[in-house]
């Protein structure tokens, strides 16, 4: 079924409840996806849900109505961690999820519509749809992870984008599950009622300088952070990250053992065990069951290309290549950096100077992609050794001994996936 | 100053420092060490007083409310006017622009005062925001080659008799007060809507303010090679699309 990979009986005990009007149009968006991919234009959830929705606006709010929904968001992690949040649910009942990626509303009805027999929705949710879905969906929980930097050219700057998640969620039945060490999530999440804090930490701190309040100077000596003008704080967390462990609530250390490598997917699991404990399942069955996900669309596929072991890592924006930095394998691991500037990733590059290329000293660093310059440049003023290329296979070729590290923004990463897949 | 070394202040990088700002700080601090200079670079937040002391003031670009309180504060510190009195070259990008001049629309949609370092004010555009790649032929004056960008604005910047354009634009939007002008300059204080950001597209530029600080008329010289690649690269990419 369009998005999720799962099995939908058109006489499910969800679909059977339906109008009429809602059952034809999930019919259709069905339809419309098929043709979509039946032309080879990816998975059609997005055109099937398109189609869906024009033929009923409210469908979405209808398949949301069978279901107990988990909404995560975020500017990082949150593919990663709805795929950590529903295998943990699958430990209470079936579930469904948009777990490819799409986002928006089309792709979130499309999902929906192809899990007629599910009791959770785990909805990954675009940050700038965040307050409609919500809406739309009376979620039970909403997970808030990370905010920061990203698209400037064309997103909503930064602290608009808390503002307006304050101002969608205020009101909201759901609980909230905020990052405590995020200052601007934890003001979109602090007018909401019921709202469970994780100190899940977080690496980039430039978005958050000055306080989302009052614009004092924030001051945040080691975790701690809180504005001296208007006493804004970091709250008191209920669960935390610490060393490679889940604090819960009552003080209990959980280990957290994943195949997925770095810090952020620590945090991510962290924030998804105290999702699942809203419903229900406990923090180590939970972190049990997240130990199955491995790669997740791809995002830390380690591939075999050109007979090398090629690890492919996502990064899109300064916070996200700071996390990436943080996992990869030492010096001297070759190193291969991929960025474009199309639509899709943003069309300015200025943010290559967010980033903390000096981190790559020691490494074998390969360039590519349609802005390879634009990181030349970049990686010269930072004084590093580095060749620019024209292709993965060049890259791979020239590539001293080692598994290779491919760090690519987001088309550049969907050309790494379609390179090491045509070999 | 000494002659060899040079005090590099960057304003607000807590504030003013979106779209990359920092690069420009970099690459300036990158060439002069290559020219064998002892570089001390003082990163300025916004708690904190404006030295007087500096050679070159770098300020950036930054999103609205950001940028009214940069404003704020820096009407109350007397350091950045101090230090121009005193000779030192600033060089201030779109947010930072702005601040350089009488006033600016801040994010309440309300007139905010400036610092007058340039004779410039700004209002906020009724179109589209300009967002994209820019090229602009620069004042012959500067003996710069072409400016190579990205704007991303919805403020206009008009031009008093006390400033120069910096350049005229040949594709992109610039100060967008329907002169084709881009940026402003006078003396040793400049202004421009360009990130990219501007000192790693055109690192001419970079030079230029090194060689202001110094009072000299050349440097020795130092590798191009990728700077040049990427202007190639981007000039003819943009001189492809419509302006």
């Amino acid at each position: 079924m369009p998005g999720t990979g799962s099995e939908a009986a058109a006489t499910g005990a969800r679909d059977s409840s339906l109008p009429a009007r809602s059952k034809l149009a999930v019919t259709a968006g069905k339809v419309a996806a098929a043709a979509s991919r039946s032309v080879g234009r990816g998975s059609g959830s997005v055109i099937g849900g398109k189609v869906a929705l024009r033929l009923d606006p409210d469908l979405l709010a209808r398949l949301a109505d069978h279901l107990d929904v988990v909404l995560v968001s975020a500017t990082n992690g949150k593919t990663t961690t709805t795929r950590l949040i529903a295998e943990a649910l699958r430990a209470a009942g079936p579930v469904v999820s948009n777990a490819l990626g799409a986002n928006m509303p089309a792709g979130i009805t499309s999902a929906l519509a192809g899990g007629s027999d599910a009791r959770y929705g785990v909805i990954e949710v675009d940050e700038k749809y965040l307050a409609n879905v919500a809406r739309d969906t009376h979620p039970k929980a909403i997970a808030l992870l990370n905010l920061s930097r990203d698209q400037l050219d064309r997103a909503a700057e930064t602290r608009m984008l808390a503002e307006k998640w304050r101002e969608g969620l205020q009101g909201t039945d759901a609980v909230i599950i905020a990052n405590a060490d995020d200052p601007l999530v934890t003001w979109a999440a602090s007018s909401c009622q019921r709202v469970v804090w994780v100190a899940a930490g977080q690496a980039w701190k430039e978005d958050a300088w000055s306080c989302p309040s009052c614009g004092g100077v924030m001051q945040r000596p080691g975790d701690d952070w809180y504005c001296q003008e208007c006493g804004f704080r970091r709250p008191q967390p209920h669960w935390a990250l610490q060393g490679g462990h889940v604090i819960d609530p009552n003080g209990a250390a959980w280990p957290i053992h994943l195949q997925l490598p770095g810090r952020a997917n620590l945090a991510n699991a962290t924030s998804s065990a105290a999702v699942a404990a809203v419903f229900g399942v406990p923090p180590q069955t939970a972190l049990e069951r997240m130990q199955s996900v491995t790669a997740v669309a791809g995002r830390y596929d380690v591939v075999n290309y050109q007979g090398r072991d090629v690890r492919l890592l996502l990064a899109k924006n300064p916070a996200g290549w700071l996390e990436t930095f943080s996992l990869i394998d030492g010096p001297p691991a070759p190193v291969i950096l991929s960025v474009n500037a199309l639509d899709a990733d943003g069309t300015d590059t200025s943010w290559l100077w967010d980033v903390d290329y000096e981190r790559l000293h020691g490494h074998p660093v390969f360039v590519m992609g349609q802005r390879r310059l634009d990181l030349a440049v970049r990686l010269e003023v930072a004084g590093l050794q580095f060749h620019v290329v024209e292709t993965l296979e060049e890259a791979v070729r020239m590539a001293p001994p080692g598994r290779i590290e491919a760090i690519a923004n987001y088309t550049a990463f969907q050309q790494l996936r379609k390179a090491v897949a045509g070999s | 100053m000494s002659d060899s070394s040079l005090r590099l202040v960057w304003i607000y990088p807590d504030l003013l420092s979106t779209y990359g700002d920092r690069g420009n700080a970099l690459v300036v601090e990158r060439r002069a060490r290559q020219r064998g200079l002892n570089v001390q670079r003082v990163d300025v937040r916004s708690d904190q007083p404006v030295p007087t002391s500096g050679d070159i003031y770098l300020i950036g670009g930054g999103e609205d409310r950001p940028q009214r309180l940069a404003a704020e504060r820096l009407r109350q510190d007397s350091g950045l006017p101090r230090a121009v009195d005193n000779g030192a070259i600033v060089f201030s990008v779109c947010a930072g622009y702005q601040i350089l001049g009488h006033e600016f629309i801040n994010d309440l949609g309300q007139r905010e005062p400036g610092l007058g370092l340039l004779d410039v004010w700004s209002t906020r555009g009724e179109g589209a925001r300009n967002v994209g790649d820019v090229l602009a032929e620069p004042d012959q004056r500067l003996a710069l080659p072409t400016l190579t960008g990205f704007e991303n604005h919805q403020g206009v910047t008009h031009l008093g008799q006390g400033v120069a354009p910096l350049a005229h634009v040949t594709a992109g939007g610039g100060n967008g007060d329907g002169t084709g002008t881009e940026g402003a300059w006078r003396d040793t204080v400049f202004g421009t809507y360009l990130h990219g950001p501007v000192m790693a597209r055109n690192p001419a530029v970079a030079d230029l303010l090194i060689k202001l600080a110094l009072d000299v008329n050349a440097l020795p010289p130092a590798d191009t090679t990728w700077y040049d690649a990427l202007r190639t690269e981007r000039i003819a990419s943009t001189s492809r699309q419509p302006a």
